[in-house]
């Protein structure tokens, strides 16, 4: 079993990863779904939002966001959010258009609603899969143990591995 | 070039060269970050701020912290290599050619330039009267090119899926579920 790393020990870090993780969340909310009026979109909110719940693992241990997010919910998300972005494509064939034409998601309409809900919807797609591929990503780095010869391996590089699930 | 973004250049090619040189994998992985914040600004300065944000949150941010995690599971110092030449020459040739090829480009900010009369005016005349929403890079990235960025979307799972089948994991998804019996 590996000895506590300093990093969690520092109260400073606690508080601050505290105060910031939120603050980092909200921000990527607010790219996602202000990305159709300022610069962002799906793919930075995602990266965003999950560079925040990495932010917290690195303080907090990966064991602690494996709590908040299971790495089987993290695949369950990738596959859904490129599901949500297809799904657009073919709702629009159902109503009439082709695939991925969002006009015709609002037949009522000229069609620029249609298209404004097609932008947020598939961006909010791109978003889901984005942030939980890259958490997923996270999960097999860390989740690997050093080698049994891999002597020179450097425990003071904490990422948040380390702590199995008792 | 203004003076900004001279400055940045020039601190981005000092911080290449260090992390090239350097042996301590450590402070390299931290400098790649810096590296990357460094391109990010130069990217805001250009007016690119979405590929400036993406740099900032997956170069400087996320790239860094996998780095890490790399290195946590091997040596942090690299092993001494003697210096060899013929890489040396073959990657001084590439960079003379790929230097070479950008003569034939136009000056930056240059207003005359191609790219600023191929279909850019017509898509910033027409982009708003279409989609309906002001930002035009979204507009065009999610709507006007939804298939592509539908391919981008499916790469980005398809790495994911990969990273998790190479690396791994079905230990971690054992434990997961085995954590979720317990409770």
């Amino acid at each position: 079993m590996k000895p506590p790393s300093r990093v969690r020990e520092m109260p400073i870090l606690r508080v601050i990863a505290r105060a910031l993780v939120p603050v980092i969340l909200l921000f990527g909310l607010y790219v996602q779904f202000h990305g159709d009026f300022g610069p962002g979109g799906g793919f930075q909110a995602g990266v965003i939002f999950a560079a925040g719940f990495i932010i917290f693992a690195l303080v907090f241990g990966a064991e602690a966001l494996r709590q908040v997010v299971p790495v089987v919910l993290t695949e369950r998300l990738m596959a859904a959010g490129v599901l949500l972005y297809g799904a657009v494509g073919v709702v629009a064939m159902f109503l009439g258009g082709e695939f991925l034409n969002y006009s015709a998601l609002d037949p009522l309409t000229t069609g620029h609603h249609g298209q404004h809900l097609g932008i947020i919807v598939i961006e909010l797609g791109v978003g889901i899969a984005v942030a939980a591929t890259i958490m997923r990503v996270y999960y097999a780095f860390v989740g690997r143990r050093p080698d049994e010869d891999g002597t020179d391996a450097d425990p003071a590089l904490d990422t948040g591995a380390g702590g199995e699930v008792s | 070039m203004p003076p900004v973004e001279l400055l940045l250049m020039l601190l981005l090619i000092a911080t290449v060269i260090v992390v090239a040189r350097l042996k301590d994998l450590f402070a390299a992985a931290m400098l790649t970050g810096i590296a990357s914040l460094l391109a990010a600004g130069l990217f805001v300065l250009m007016d690119a701020v979405d590929v400036a944000f993406t740099e900032a949150a997956v170069g400087a941010g996320v790239s860094t912290v996998l780095f890490l995690g790399a290195l946590s599971l091997t040596s942090r110092r690299e092993k001494q290599e003697r210096t060899r030449i013929l890489p040396i020459l073959i990657v001084a040739a590439t960079g003379a050619a790929l230097i070479y090829g950008t003569w034939d480009m136009p000056a930056y900010g240059d207003p005359d330039a191609v790219i600023h009369h191929h279909l850019a005016p017509e898509l910033i005349a027409e982009t708003e009267k279409k989609i309906h929403i002001p930002n035009i890079v979204t507009a065009i990235l999610a709507s006007f090119r939804g298939y592509d960025t539908f391919g981008e979307v499916v790469v980005i799972f398809t790495a994911g899926v990969g990273v998790a089948l190479l690396l791994g994991g079905l230990g971690l998804r054992r434990r997961d579920e085995r954590g979720e019996e317990e409770s």
